[in-house]
Formats: structure tokens, sequence, C-alpha cells
């Protein structure tokens, strides 16, 4: 399988992606904003950053990159596509995603080993998890407060679309707690914390067993190449 | 339809004919921050008067902090006090935008730590931000991809109302572009202490990993090359920042110098890396310079003397953000997010198609001549005229006058000995938790965690351990470690010591973690150079700091000294902040600063004085400093190190934590607290062995010790190992997973909640 990872100016996790994909067993595919092709991937991950330095609102400038036709094109036809943190503000912008993501309510950039509850099994990039399952990722954000009006969020909640929830603190102030999102269809998920680094032993975040060997962000990559292996 | 004017619109400057046929104009040197025999010498140099643009660059360039006027006579002692050993694996020392090790398998590591102090008290946010930008620009500069930063810093009293802004800004300053770059942050200090009240310090540092072939010195040969700038465009901000701001003393009530301050956006300098190294990778440079410290003047002084001598640019050609900036400001501008290339004419195509890729501007200056004279014109009139090793590497050096201070016997005579100790186990242990939430011991995490530490997927360690670790290699595992440390107080009792002791416990710091010390980077924070005695303490700090590099046999790979550092007439204390670099073959061995595993033993190693003064208990228990700090043996930390590693090679340790300020009773409270896992102690093996009593077993700070947990299966050979090296070691306890509480037998007993909400709650009840 090849997943492809969007590299805009300002991206940072880009190659953290590309590694998590590798460490997955799909092939990652670098892919540049300024281009209007995909590559033939099957997937598409767009990664966490400072997209265009955040300048207008964090994710809108990026949401209008010459890709983007592309990307919303492929997510409307069913492509798997992942939004880690700049990534999901982007999906919002790009209304592939309901809601939107302001400044944290403590007003500052927060980096922290966050415990979230998976409450979506169903959606390309969670079907791997359990149930309600437990894990750990790091988060690190300064724009993570998730929002939507209210008649949003109680479709967001009646259709079982939030797909992850913090646990023991909410970081950044988002409505209900919520961690992550996806479309109706199962195929778009945005995700405010990072489970591209927590997919290799030795750098990830610490657990009672091991400093920094946790690796529950493995799942979600691995979610979507187990979901292809299925419908293929 | 309006015409956007991208270049100077602004009339001749002063030009080479105006200044021949004005001999006796006036010239403001003096407000430029020139002495009255430097303007006389740079009129002899040039055999007539400067013209304005002249003046700005060697105003600037002959500035104390690009010119190291005051300290050059000091700083030479680092590549004279040099050893075979030190020079094998430096690939590039002292002089250069920074320091280059090998680190082996073909790779190299590049690293420096830099001062930002004086505009990060003007404009904290600001100040910081470019702080950080400017050090990875150096890293950039090397040829090599930036994959850390770190920082030390140092604020005044933490309940002065003043505190509050300056570390709101300065730790959102860094927060703000570290993280938006991309770049882990990995550790670093945090202090405070009145002293730093009107001049804190902000020093940034950053590492750079390259393959050995990719090494680029910005230097300017090849006469006919292009001279291209790149990045953001030239706006007003920091106009002389080097000579205004960083080399003179903040005086209540004068102008407020924060035009003097540089704005920074990290989004500029993040496009500005990716497309270095895309530069770089396709070998479309013969080298590139970073825009730091007097802007254009510096980069092509620098880049003209490293190279062939000469070049030539029309100034009028630079992008301005501010079309009325007249050719002295463009000279003089510090703005930020500036690259000077030197392109070959055949390449330029090619390199002009990268940057228009990352979106950067860019236009061609000039060129690389073999005339051995810097020449810029402005609008077709010659402005500037000079032979550029005079502004950029014959400037003026000062053989200041030195002073024994008159007030250090008595200082040195107060010891912290004779200070009352508890002498009950209630007292001892309200001493503990008091050490451990003051400030300077406290838990920083309220700042580290507005740090990215992930990024780039490559960290091994971070804070809260003793050292940043990050993997170079992915196949390999192969890694650099690297720690800072300066103890202001040990350096205002003693600085020669004290320079011995930071390098010394950054040194450990490393060595902890089971990695080799291969080398350093200083950031020298002083007062006024002007003062007889704190040029004093800098020839003690940089003479101490120079012999203890020899005798652990690592090199100084590059630093830099900030002087000034003063509001009014009181300096501040001394603070040599030492950066130690060191390798691991595979950072899968690290090993961590606490104990997370159930019935491990605990070993002291070392040997514990009576060594109080200038300690963290002397300061919170007592609010005093005086006497002689702690001695130091660099011969047997060297074999500390070597122990470390050993133990780490044959995986007999599971932590390994370094004691200092604060003793024993600190490093035992972080380590419980690293995993959450508690810990029974004994202290009488101590007492008897070392013949001291409770408190200074527990608060003494005498160097040369580190904590260890060993699994039981590992007892046997780890005492082998020590009395193989003949270093001294004592069980001191044993670790408790099951019983949540750090136990001194005898003595006290706190539950883990509370060393947690003591340790954690500083921070966040004064900042938060």
């Amino acid at each position: 399988m090849r997943i492809g990872v969007v590299t805009f100016p300002g991206s940072l996790d880009d190659r953290d992606a590309q590694r998590a994909i590798r460490l997955a067993g799909a092939t990652p595919v670098a892919l540049w904003h300024g281009e209007h092709d995909l590559h033939g991937v099957d997937a598409l991950v767009l990664p966490g950053g400072f997209s265009y330095g955040d300048y207008l609102r964090c994710g809108a400038i990026a949401s209008l990159s010459p890709i983007m036709a592309e990307v919303i094109d492929a997510a409307n036809k069913g492509m798997p596509v992942l939004g880690i943190c700049n990534g999901f503000q982007m999906l919002t912008e790009a209304h592939l995603l309901e809601g939107g993501l302001i400044r944290n309510e403590a007003g500052a950039f927060i980096c922290r080993d966050q415990r979230l509850r998976i409450e979506n099994t169903d959606t390309a990039w969670t079907n791997g998890f359990t149930a309600n399952q437990e894990i750990t990722i790091p988060l690190k954000n300064g724009e993570g407060g998730f929002i939507a009006s209210t008649d949003t969020l109680a479709r967001l909640e009646g259709e079982g679309r939030v797909i992850a929830r913090y646990l023991d603190v909410n970081p950044n102030g988002s409505l209900n707690e919520i961690a992550g999102i996806s479309n109706a269809r199962g195929n778009v998920v945005g995700l405010m914390p990072h489970p591209e680094h927590a997919v290799e032993p030795g750098f990830g975040p610490d657990t009672a067993l091991a400093m920094r060997s946790g690796v529950d962000g493995l799942a979600f990559f691995t979610s979507v190449i187990e979901r292809s292996l299925v419908n293929a | 339809m309006t015409a956007v004017s991208n270049t100077s619109s602004r009339g001749v400057a002063d030009t080479v004919t105006n200044a021949i046929n004005t001999p006796e104009k006036e010239q403001p040197y003096a407000a430029l921050g020139l002495t009255p025999g430097e303007y006389a010498e740079i009129r002899t140099i040039l055999g007539r008067r400067p013209t304005s643009g002249e003046l700005a660059m060697y105003s600037v360039m002959w500035s104390e902090h690009c010119s190291y006027k005051s300290s050059k006579k000091y700083l030479r002692q680092f590549g004279d006090k040099v050893s075979p050993a030190m020079k094998k694996n430096l690939m590039v020392g002292m002089g250069e935008n920074a320091g280059v090790l090998d680190v082996g398998e073909g790779w190299a590591v590049t690293f420096k730590i830099e001062s930002h102090n004086h505009p990060s008290y003007i404009e904290p946010f600001q100040g910081a931000a470019t702080g950080v930008g400017g050090i990875v620009r150096d890293i950039i500069s090397m040829g090599a991809r930036p994959v850390a930063v770190m920082d030390a810093l140092r604020f005044g009293d933490i309940n002065d109302p003043d505190t509050a802004r300056v570390v709101h800004g300065v730790v959102s300053g860094i927060s703000f572009y570290g993280n938006c770059l991309g770049l882990p942050n990995i550790g670093g200090e945090t202090w405070f202490d009145k002293v730093y009240q009107g001049n804190p310090l902000v020093n940034a540092l950053s590492v750079g990993v390259l393959r050995h072939e990719d090494l680029h010195l910005a230097n300017a040969s090849g006469a006919g090359n292009k001279v291209v700038l790149f990045g953001a465009r030239t706006g007003g901000d920091g106009i002389g920042g080097a000579s205004i701001l960083a080399s003179d003393t903040f005086s209540e009530g004068g102008p407020t110098k924060r035009p003097a301050v540089q704005v920074g956006d990290p989004f500029a300098e993040k496009v500005l890396i990716e497309c270095c190294l895309e530069l770089y990778r396709e070998k479309l440079v013969e080298g590139i310079q970073d825009l730091g410290a007097a802007g254009i003047s510096c980069a092509t002084s620098e880049l003209a003397s490293n190279g062939d001598g000469g070049m030539y640019i029309q100034l009028e050609k630079v992008l301005l953000r501010d079309p009325s900036l007249t050719a002295e400001e463009i000279l003089m501008s510090e703005s930020q997010e500036r690259m000077m290339a030197v392109v070959t004419p055949e390449k330029l195509a090619g390199f002009l198609a990268v940057v228009q890729k990352w979106d950067v501007e860019t236009s061609v200056l000039g060129e690389v001549t073999d005339s051995g004279r810097l020449i810029i014109d402005f609008h077709g009139e010659e402005i500037v005229n000079v032979d550029p090793r005079t502004v950029a590497v014959d400037g003026p050096v000062y053989d200041r006058p030195v002073a024994y201070p008159t007030w250090i016997d008595a200082l040195q005579a107060d010891s912290a000995s004779a200070l009352p100790r508890a002498t009950d186990a209630a007292t001892l242990q309200e001493q503990f938790l008091a050490l451990l939430g003051s400030p300077n011991l406290a838990d920083p995490s309220w700042i580290t965690d507005q740090y990215d530490r992930y990024v780039m997927g490559n960290t091994a360690l971070s804070f809260p351990d003793d050292a940043g670790m990050i993997r170079i290699d992915e196949e390999s595992g192969l890694g650099f470690v690297i720690a800072t440390d300066a103890n202001g107080r040990y350096c205002q009792l003693d600085p020669y010591r004290g320079a011995q002791l930071a390098l010394a416990e950054a040194y450990r710091n490393v060595a902890v973690t089971g990695a080799v010390p291969v080398g350093i980077s200083d950031c020298l924070n002083f007062g006024s150079p002007e003062n007889p005695e704190v040029m004093w303490q800098f020839s003690q700090a940089v003479e101490g700091l120079a012999d203890g590099c020899l005798e652990l046999e690592i090199p100084v790979t590059g630093g830099n000294v900030s002087f000034y550092n003063q509001t009014g007439d009181q300096p501040i204390h001394p603070t040599p902040v030492v950066a130690v670099l060191g390798v691991i073959d595979d950072v899968a061995r690290r090993v961590p600063s606490g104990w997370q595993d159930d019935g491990h033993n605990i070993y002291l190693l070392g040997i514990t004085r009576e060594e109080l003064d200038g300690s963290a208990w002397s300061a919170v228990v007592h609010d005093h400093l005086g006497g002689m700090p702690p001695v130091v043996d660099l011969g047997r930390e060297a074999d500390l190190a070597g122990l470390l590693h050993a133990a780490s090679i044959e995986a007999l340790i599971d932590s390994a934590h370094d004691l200092s300020s604060g003793g024993l009773a600190q490093a035992l409270a972080e380590a419980v607290l690293r995993f959450g896992v508690g810990a029974r102690i004994w202290l009488g093996d101590i007492l008897e062995r070392d013949g001291v009593d409770a408190s200074v077993a527990l608060f003494s700070e005498s160097t040369g010790r580190v904590l260890v947990s060993v699994p039981r299966e590992d007892d046997v050979k780890f005492l082998g190992l020590c009395e193989g090296r003949n270093y001294p070691v004592l069980r001191i306890g044993v670790t408790d997973a099951t019983a949540p509480v750090l136990e001194i037998q005898d003595y006290f007993t706190v539950p883990l909640t509370e060393l947690q909400s003591r340790h954690r709650s500083t921070l966040p009840n004064a900042f938060a």
C-alpha cells in the first residue's frame, strides 16, 4: 500500500508521518503541496506543523494549496485521509470535516503525553483499535481547542463521529473533550494529538514498563493498511 | 496604478569622493559606540575619514559583540591549550559560525551556544525568539540540518513583579519560534536570582548533523562568483543591535532601545532551512553565510575576509521592506531570516530555481573579486571601499585593566560551614522539602511543556533526564547527547573553580546517559569589561575552562562572549554556561535519570565532603552566599565518566543521576519522581565512611558523585567494575515500587504525592 504525505511550506511532522507509515508496513510517498498530482497513492496523511506560519488562521492558506483540489476530490470519492494537528486544521478549513480549532484555552502551546479513549472503531484509521480502547500518544499544539455549533456538535455526537476523546485533562479546552472526529463516511479523520510520535519503541511516550516505549499510535496506520487489504 | 518600490529610493549617501573632499566633517562615531581612539584608527586605516556607510560598518563590526576586542586576548587559550587528542575529531574549530566534530560512521555534529541577553530584557518575546533563530542559522551555514535546540535561562527573583513579564515573554518567544521551526527542545536550564533582575540571560543552543562531505565553510572564493542575498527582506529592525544593545549597559531612565531589537518570523526561517538544505544537496552553492549581528556589514566583510579578499556589491539591489531606509541603515540592519550565498555563474539559474520553489525572495547583489577590497556602490556611487580584513578580522584588541576584587577575600572567608544545621529529623525534612520546591530546584515543566520535544522523531532523552539525546542515524542508532550547566553563585565565589564546576557538571550530565563527552561550546556571560574586577572574573573563568578542557582532553569548538550584563554599576554573577556534547554509539543503550523497576539496589558513587558553601541549601535555608565552592577533580570526573560508560556498555545500570545543586537529597527526589517509583535509603554508611553529618550527607554539593540503580543480578559485576577502577561506591538503598514514598531511614518518610506537589507547584504558582 502507498500512503502519501503532503509537505506544505512549514510542515514539520511530515518525515515523522513517513516513518510511521513505513513502520506500519506501507510505503510512504512524499507529495509536494504545489503539485496537482497524488502520484496514485491509496491513502493520504496531512501532517502536523505550522503551514504558512499559521498566518491568517491555522491551516487556512494550506487548504487552498494546489494539491488540496485533488485531496478534496479523492476524499469525496472515499480515499482515506488522516489530518494530524495542523492537518486536522486544514481538513476543517477545507470543509472536509466540520467544526474548527482555536487557540488553547490556557493561551500557551502545550506538549504532553495525552491519554485518549478511542470511541469509534469503524473509521478507516481507527478500525484496528478495540472499542473504547484507552491509549497514550503525544499531544503538541497551540491551537487545538475544538469548537462547533451546538447543532453540529449534537450531530457529531449523535452519529458517533467523535473518534477520540481526551481523558484525565482537557489540554486545550476542546468542547466535549473532543480530540478527533471523522466525516460521515468514516474515510476522513482529523486528530489533534500525534499518533506518528508513538510508533517506535524508544521514541514514544513513557509507559509503565519502560521509558519512551509507547507505540499506541501505530494502530492508526495499521488500521488503514488492514482496511485496504480487506477491500482489495 | 501605483508603483511599488522594492529597493531604496533614498538619495545619494555619503560617497568615498565626498569623504575625501570633506575631511573635517564631524561624524557621530560616539553615538555609534566607537571611542575617539577607534575612530582615529579607522581614519588611519583608510587614509581619510570614513564615509557614513563605512563608519556604520566599522562601528558594528568593531563592537564588543562582534569583535571580541576585550576577550580575544584570553580566548586564545582555547586554541593554545590543546593536546593531540583534542584535535583528533575536531573538523572545524573556533572562529567559524559553529564548531564541527567528527562523531563517526561518516557523520559530523555541529553545535553552538550564543547569548541573546540584552534584546530579551527589552523585548523578551522577540529577543528570545530571534535568539533561537540566529543560532539555528549559524548551524545551517555549516551545511548541517539543525536537529535540536536547548536554552540556558537566567531570570531575576521569582517574586519580583517584573520577572513574570520577562519569563512569559522569553518562554513564549522560544516556544513560538522553536516549535514553528520544527526543532525538538531537549533540555536546558532555568535559574532565578535577583542578580539577573535587570539583566536576564537567554543563551540559545542549537545542534545540527551532517555527513562529512556536506561540510561547508562560509567564504567568498573564486573571482566572478555571484554574491546573492536571499530570505526575508531587509527592514528597519535591529539597526545597530550589536553595537548599541549588546555592547552597552542599561541605564535607568535612558531612551528606549526597542527599535534595536529584531523581529522574528519562524515560518520564513523554516522555509529558509529547507531551501538551504536543498541548495547544498544539489551542490548549487559554494558557501552560505547567515546574517546575524551587524547584518550585511558582517556577512560581506566576513565572507570576503575568509575568501579571496575582494567583493563588489550594489547595495541598491537589496530588497527592502521599507524603501525609506538609508544606505547606512541597510548596512546595519539586523533583520532576521536572511542568508548570503556565493554562487558560481553557471549554477545561478539552478540556484534561482530552488529559491523560487520555496518562494524565497532573492537578489544578486554583486560578485567576488580578487581586488582585496570590499567595494559597495549605492545607486552608482561608491560609498564603501575598504580592506575587508580591517573590518572583520583585524579589529581592535584591548588589554583591559584587571583588578583582584576588593570584596572577594571577605566573601570567601564567610563560609557556610558556620551556619546552623538541622538538629532533628523534622527540621531536616522541612529543609529538604523547602529545597525541592525552591525556584532553582523546582520542576520546570511549566516551561518545558511549552516546547515540542517530539518533532523529528529522534528524541531519545529530553527533560527531565540529565541531558538531551538525539538519534543521528536510524540504522545504526548512533546519537549525540548534550547538556548545559553553569552556577553563577559558585563563579561569584571563585570564577576559576566556578567555570570548572560548570564544565564538570555538564560533562557528568553527558556521562550519566552512557555517552562519551567529546567537545564543548561556551557562552560566557559577564558584566562590563570596563570594570577591572569583572575583567578579573572573566580572565579567571576562561583560564579555568581552558585548563579544565585540557585536563579532560575535550576541545572548545566555539561559543560566544556576552559582556555588559549589568544594570547600573552592579554586574551579574559571572555565568560561563558550558555546553558539553557527547556521542553514543547506540541510543538504545541510553540510561535515564530515575529508576523504574522494583527491588534494584541504589548506589552512590563518589565521596561526600562538607561542601555547603555556595550550595542551594545555603541559599534557600539561610539566604547566604560565601566561602569556597566545592573542590573539582577533573581527573576523577574522567574516571567516573569512564566507569559509567563501561557500566552502560555492559548494561549493568538501569539509571544514573548526577548529584549537583541540592545534593543527594535533590537527586533522590528527582530519581523517585522520574517514573514514580519509591525508594528506601539509609545514610549510615555515608556518615561513617565520609565522617559527615546528615545535613552534609543530604545537602553537600561535592563533585564527582552520581546516583545509580543496579538490578540485583548485576550487583557483583557492578561492584567489581567500581573496584577495578578504584572508584568509591556505597550501597545506600533499594528501589521500592510497592510503597509510593521516599524513605530516609531514621530521619523521615515523604509520600510521592507530597514530593510531587512540592516539586511541581512552584513555577505554575508563580506564572500560570
